[in-house]
């Protein structure tokens, strides 16, 4: 009996690892390089900034709370917030499509869309 | 009546080692890049208690724990992820451990991915974008290797504490 939990336990296990490689396997797949970071606040789109164009913007949300969103390189990044937890900031920049930062406190998505012409699936 | 107080004093006790490991998760910089979540340590004192006492008992805790750690180092936003993650672990982990199939660190693995996936729900639900599920693949894999370790503790706990002495 306790032979057999053990057992299912390990399949358990190794069956979650399996489904989040394959996942994420997925993810990597079918994203590609994007164009866009659209801005969405409370889930309504608020702007959108292409990625080729090197800019700096502070996003104000809801309370005049503001994110101060950086497109370098073809990549977007928070650089600054004045949320508590400041989750927003450590987040990696991004640049696929499907990619986001979140800034939960101010109901804050930051979101990669569009494919461009060039395909650098790595 | 007797049994009532001791009972009691079980619960205080083990909300507050719930707190406490709440606490100490927040000073763990494990999950930088994905939003809002927590590792679900506390979830040590979900699992003994739902195989020691009972679910209602593992509830009950889980519930005292999430409202206060919300209102000593939370926000709102906080709450409602670990409120979605709590009561999503505590429902697998009770079901699990009615149908006896997986030991307790089996339970605790499927009780950790749990804990996750209720926050990424919220998480959609209150975000209205479902591109949060990108994290999903981090959150698993972060799931199995907290419940592992959650699991592993908690066995020894069980084997080593008890409560009828
Ligand atoms: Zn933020």
């Amino acid at each position: 009996m306790k032979n057999k939990r053990l057992r299912n336990d390990i399949i358990l296990s190794v069956a979650l690892l399996v489904l989040a490689i394959a996942a994420w396997g997925v993810i990597r797949f079918t994203h590609k390089t994007g164009e866009f970071a659209v801005v969405e606040i409370d889930g309504k789109e608020t702007a959108r900034y292409p990625l080729g164009d090197d800019m700096s913007v502070e996003i104000v949300t809801g309370d005049g709370h503001v994110n101060t969103l950086v497109i370098a390189g073809g990549r977007a990044s928070v650089v600054s917030a004045d949320c508590p937890d400041k989750l927003c900031v450590k987040q990696p920049a991004i640049s696929r499509t499907g990619e986001t930062i979140i800034c939960l406190p101010h109901r804050l998505v930051i979101r990669i869309e569009g494919e461009s012409g060039v395909d650098t699936a790595s | 009546m007797k049994t009532n107080v001791r009972k009691l004093t079980i619960l205080g006790i083990s909300t507050a080692a719930a707190m406490v490991l709440s606490y100490v998760e927040t000073f763990i910089p494990v999950s930088v890049a994905v939003p809002g979540v927590k590792l679900g340590l506390a979830n040590l004192v979900t699992l003994f208690l739902l195989i020691k006492l009972d679910w209602k008992s593992a509830a009950a805790v889980s519930a005292v724990r999430v409202a206060l750690t919300a209102l000593l180092f939370g926000s709102a936003a906080s709450f409602a992820y670990s409120a979605a993650g709590a009561a999503l672990s505590i429902l697998v982990m009770g079901l699990l451990k009615i149908t006896g199939v997986f030991s307790p660190v089996g339970a605790s693995v499927a009780g950790a991915v749990s804990h996750n996936a209720g926050q990424i729900l919220m998480a959609i639900v209150l975000m209205g974008t479902r591109e949060i599920a990108y994290w999903l693949p981090a959150l698993v894999l972060s799931g199995v290797v907290t419940g592992l370790a959650v699991g592993a503790v908690g066995a020894l706990l069980v084997s080593k504490i008890d409560l009828k002495a």
